[in-house]
């Protein structure tokens, strides 16, 4: 990368860290981030299944809503948010006037307010999009909050040693703990399919944060890379390639994030006509697709039924560590898409033998008390 | 003593005789972490210089093997084809890609030296 570019990128409180752990930075979504550290994604992948990984997710969006409503929110989201307890956190999504998605984001309440951490690159359109919906004072941004992610099956051991309160924690349930002299919010969540958590602190204190954990003798530093992997095993979604815009959440594979009391009442974007896809499902849907070889199918790649007809395109692929094998996700026509369908992923212009794969390729072990 | 020769796409080349082993440097595995697949053309096609002779995959993208050289493939290393990790620990040894009988048994005097490739890695920073 040259120095001109990296001028433009911005840098995230833990910028320092990453170099002196000898990162490879690259950029990604406006920021200069670590996409892997001299472990190597595969051993970092690895390392977070099993026992605890650090992430930089410091790119990502955090948001204060001041004075607005569950109900409010509903006007722009498909989720239960009115109904959402205190300290409870949910996975929602925003949605256009045509029900196509315009994030996928974290909402939580807490202190009586709600919050939502929301995409790197759709964070500043995501703003003024709330801010257009429900007032420029209602949103605010917080640019002085770096956020950790520890993932992994000893991530709650760790954080433990700083916080004994974490330990039963829900998952999907936020708290806010006192750990080494530094206020933190901690929500149980992430983005690994493991037990975990995601720490927001003050920007200056985020880098003595990082390093008081990297000094547990279980985590590692794990870069963007191996958060690719590990996200794709769980058989969650990368927004801008596996949902956007064109795609709904019906088609998506998300209708679970239409809440049962928003598809009786409606009033939120697109209701008309993904409530009309609940009962007459869009043509094509996300399924998990393991291929037969070795050979990973990438985003992009065309996938064709056993005759070669084109039925459906791969929106992430690649290589999962934990499989030893390629997995993929992506949209096929409906008739294709149940579990165990023979089809082919065209890769470099050969059709390669696959079959539709339920998700998670990898179970998830999230915290159930 | 077989000659080695390198490529600005960070292949080598070891000549014997009227035959050259092909791989990939230590630079170019570095550079592209974990290798997780390697796909190789079959004996007795024809690679051409400065062309695609083979594909690797890291954990992030693929990327193409040029050949230095042309000829016809007389051999391929199963091995990393069932291991490709093989490539990041062994580059110019056990992670070897493939044999070809040269076309040119003088086409390897056009290609940097161990000396040069080393200041031309040097540059790349």
């Amino acid at each position: 990368m040259d120095s001109s570019k990296s001028a433009e990128l911005r840098r995230t409180p833990l910028h320092a860290l990453h170099l002196a752990r000898g990162a490879k930075m690259v950029p990604f979504a406006g920021y200069e981030m670590p996409v892997q550290y001299p472990t190597g994604i595969i051993a970092e992948h690895l390392h977070t299944r099993a026992k605890a990984g650090l992430f930089d997710v410091s790119h990502m969006g955090q948001v204060a809503l001041h004075g607005v409503s569950g109900a409010a929110l509903e006007t722009l989201v498909p989720g239960d948010i009115a109904g959402l307890p205190e300290a409870r956190m949910r996975y929602t999504l925003l949605l256009d006037a045509d029900g196509g998605i315009i994030d996928d984001l974290m909402a939580i309440r807490f202190g009586g307010a709600l919050h939502l951490v929301v995409n790197a690159a759709t964070k500043d359109g995501d703003v003024a999009h709330l801010r257009a919906r429900l007032g420029d004072a209602a949103v605010e941004l917080l640019a002085d909050r770096a956020l950790l992610a520890l993932q992994g099956p000893q991530a709650a051991a760790v954080l433990a040693r700083l916080a004994p309160a974490i330990t039963t924690m829900p998952f999907l349930s936020g708290a806010r703990v006192e750990a080494a002299g530094m206020s933190l919010f901690v929500t149980r969540s992430g983005y690994t399919g493991e037990d975990g958590f995601e720490i927001s602190v003050s920007a200056e204190r985020a880098a003595e944060l990082a390093e008081r954990l990297l000094a547990e003798p279980e985590v590692l530093p794990i870069g963007l890379g191996a958060r690719d992997t590990l996200r794709l095993e769980a058989g969650l979604c990368l927004y801008g390639h596996d949902i956007d815009r064109t795609t709904t959440p019906v088609a998506a594979g998300l209708a679970w994030t239409i809440a049962k009391r928003r598809r009786a009442e409606g009033g939120f974007p697109g209701a008309a006509r993904l409530l009309k896809e609940l009962t007459d499902p869009p043509p094509r849907r996300r399924v998990g697709i393991r291929p037969d070889g070795r050979a990973p199918a990438r985003e992009g790649s065309a996938i064709v039924d056993p005759a070669g007809n084109l039925i459906g395109e791969v929106t992430s692929g690649g290589f999962a560590p934990s499989l030893n094998a390629p997995i993929a996700m992506g949209y096929i026509a409906r008739p294709h898409s149940d579990p165990g369908t023979p089809l082919a992923v065209v890769v470099r212009d050969v059709a390669r033998p696959a079959r539709v794969s339920p998700m998670p390729f990898v179970p998830t072990r999230y915290y159930r008390g | 003593m077989p000659t080695l020769r390198f490529t600005k796409d960070h292949e080598w080349v070891r000549q014997d005789g009227d035959t050259a082993v092909i791989g990939i440097t230590d630079y170019a595995q570095q550079q592209l972490g974990d290798i997780v697949y390697v796909e190789l053309p079959q004996p007795g096609t024809r690679v051409e210089a400065g062309k695609e002779a083979a594909v690797v995959e890291s954990a992030k993208a693929a990327s193409e093997v040029y050949a230095p050289v042309s000829g016809e493939v007389v051999a391929v290393n199963q091995l990393i084809a069932d291991d490709p990790a093989k490539v990041n620990a062994d580059p110019l040894g056990e992670g070897w890609f493939l044999t070809v009988k040269l076309d040119d048994p003088k086409a390897l005097e056009a290609l940097m030296d161990e000396a040069a490739y080393a200041a031309f890695v040097a540059e790349q920073g």
